[in-house]
């Protein structure tokens, strides 16, 4: 039986037997189908091209991503799709810089907190982290809209006469998307704030540096794992959620969620939403490299 | 020092009122009796009551937890399965399945769902061509599809979370099992399964909010007949303000407040 499972040995390599294989079949599977091969496909379809009535036709072509950097007309560089790809940056830039100096305080406190109150205070992050972000925005569209809570107020407190549009702005979805993804953040840089040996900070001091210092030369180095990954847990989501721009930002200026979700849905352009997709995939891929990449200079 | 750490006492207290004034304005005013947000009409259950009678909204409820119950159980047998698997056995092809792994983790929810919304129209011809030689069962968008593409993202998580537990075991207990004769399944079942019960449990509470929570991903591979909650609820919030969906989220909220605080339990036994 010891055989058919993979004998123990000690160079560091083990292998399954014959049971070993079969246990391991349904999760290779499972990622072989709903992993690789959608990935595998969706490439494939950014390369199609479509017919008059939205069916796909299986002939190569550049033309996708041609559309998205090269003006159809003029062949010159840069179209609408290009903008909204830079906005979706500019958004979700925005929401990780805002998130990392509204949320880095916060790790600090709950790092820093005594044992006894340290785990209230993580459940009270752990609630709004859990909570569906939809439930989320919708709670400040019932705060920012026309007839909100925050309208009506300023309306009653006769600090305005009239009410005026708040929800429907580049700022609502910003906003939206801070308070969503804000947990995000302060988790994973808590959990390097709670690493950090508190001697270190002390020599710090010791040694005659001022907080600022402190902070840039000791603090920060040491907490750097846990801010690139809150970073990352910011910024990834942030790119691709179409609800949340949908739903506080009124679809005047899309964002690329939402234009990829329009391809899918409503204009049936399989082939050239799959090529946004796939540049969409490769702005992270570069985004990841970029951050690991800075991580290990950091690190030498 | 001193004073740094009060401004970011201080500084949190504003966070933490941030996080917290939406979501209590929200379950305050799913009280109030008049249909307008601004102004407050007494205290009522109104909205409460039309939410029992709403017959759209209860069925995606029951839908959103069918599939979040079914998911959860597939995401557990998965991940457990799986985390021992990369547990026991090393070489290199499965260090890059390990890898792999995380790619649902960490890819955007719109690609996912675009994706698998491909998979399965592209599937589904053949598919039902060779369902259609022996069965009147039809392959559709619908509740099959919304469960494979919740677990595709859920299992993952409970993986991370066994293999956790797992990198403390002590590897000679399973294998002292074998000594004494279980079968190495026996041995898994009775010796490592106990082990790992608080990571299982901690893992699956997490697949059961992921998925009762997800609707990017949804979006795209659902049917007609398989409206799930967040989905009901997205529909709603584009329509503007209304005070049943502030009875439904004042619901979600705490049934989610109560899971956070059960699994935080449950992390607690895994130490």
């Amino acid at each position: 039986m010891q055989a058919a499972l993979g004998a123990p040995d000690t160079t560091g390599t083990r292998r399954p037997g014959v049971i070993g294989w079969l246990m391991m079949t349904p999760m290779l599977l499972w990622l072989f189908a709903f992993v690789i091969a959608p990935t595998l496909i969706l490439l494939v379809y950014s390369f199609c091209q479509r017919d008059d009535l939205g069916e796909v036709v299986y002939v190569f072509t550049w033309d996708n991503y041609r559309r998205i950097f090269f003006d159809s007309d003029t062949g010159a560089f840069g179209t609408t799709y290009l903008t909204v790809f830079v906005r979706s940056v500019v958004y979700a830039g925005l929401t990780t810089i805002i998130c990392l100096i509204v949320g880095y305080p916060v790790a600090w406190f709950i790092g820093r907190a005594p044992e006894s109150r340290r785990n209230l205070l993580l459940t009270l992050v752990m609630i709004p982290f859990w909570t569906s972000f939809l439930i989320r925005t919708y709670a400040w569209i019932t705060i920012l809209s026309t007839n909100g809570l925050l309208n009506g107020f300023l309306q009653y407190t006769k600090l305005i006469a009239e009410p005026f549009e708040m929800l429907y702005t580049p700022g609502a979805v910003v906003l939206g998307l801070v308070y969503s993804y804000l947990p995000f953040l302060i988790l994973p840089v808590y959990g390097s704030v709670e690493k950090l040996d508190n001697s270190l900070v002390e020599a710090a001091f010791d040694l005659g540096a001022g907080p600022m210092r402190a902070f840039q030369k000791v603090i920060l180095p040491l907490t750097q794992p846990g801010v690139i990954a809150g970073v990352l847990l910011v910024f990834i989501p942030a790119i691709g959620m179409f609800a949340i721009s949908q739903l506080m930002g009124g679809g005047t200026d899309p964002t690329i969620g939402e234009v990829i979700q329009n391809q899918f849905m409503q204009a049936r352009d399989w082939p050239f939403g799959a090529a946004l997709g796939m540049t969409l995939v490769v702005l992270f891929a570069v985004a990841f490299w970029f951050t690991s990449r800075h991580q290990s200079v950091v690190e030498n | 020092m001193e004073l740094v750490n009060l401004l970011c006492a201080g500084w949190s207290g504003v966070v933490f009122l941030f996080l917290y004034l939406p979501i209590v304005l929200l379950v305050v005013y799913s009280f109030n009796a008049s249909e307008l947000s601004i102004i407050w009409g007494g205290f009522s259950f109104e909205w409460y009551e039309k939410l029992w009678n709403n017959g759209p909204l209860i069925d995606a409820t029951k839908n959103s937890l069918i599939i979040a119950a079914v998911t959860t159980v597939l995401s557990v047998v998965l991940g457990t399965v799986g985390a021992w698997l990369l547990y026991r056995y090393k070489f290199p092809a499965l260090r890059a399945l390990g890898t792999l792994i995380f790619i649902p983790m960490v890819i955007p929810e719109v690609i996912m769902g675009v994706s698998m919304l491909i998979l399965f129209t592209v599937v589904a011809v053949p598919l039902n061509a060779w369902l259609g030689t022996f069965t009147e069962a039809e392959f559709a968008r619908g509740f099959a599809t919304i469960i494979i593409a919740h677990t595709t993202f859920c299992f993952p998580f409970v993986l991370v979370a066994v293999q956790a537990r797992l990198a403390g075991v002590d590897p000679f207990i399973e294998e002292a099992a074998m000594d004494l004769g279980a079968p190495p399944l026996k041995a898994f079942w009775l010796v490592m399964v106990p082990y790992l019960l608080p990571a299982i449990v901690s893992g699956a509470l997490m697949s059961f909010t992921l998925s009762m929570d997800e609707v990017i991903v949804t979006f795209f591979v659902t049917g007609p007949e398989s409206q799930t909650l967040p989905l009901k609820i997205f529909g709603l919030a584009k329509k503007g303000l209304d005070p049943s969906l502030n009875a439904v989220s004042a619901v979600f909220v705490l049934a989610t407040a109560v899971l956070v605080v059960v699994s935080d339990r449950v992390r607690k036994l895994n130490r």
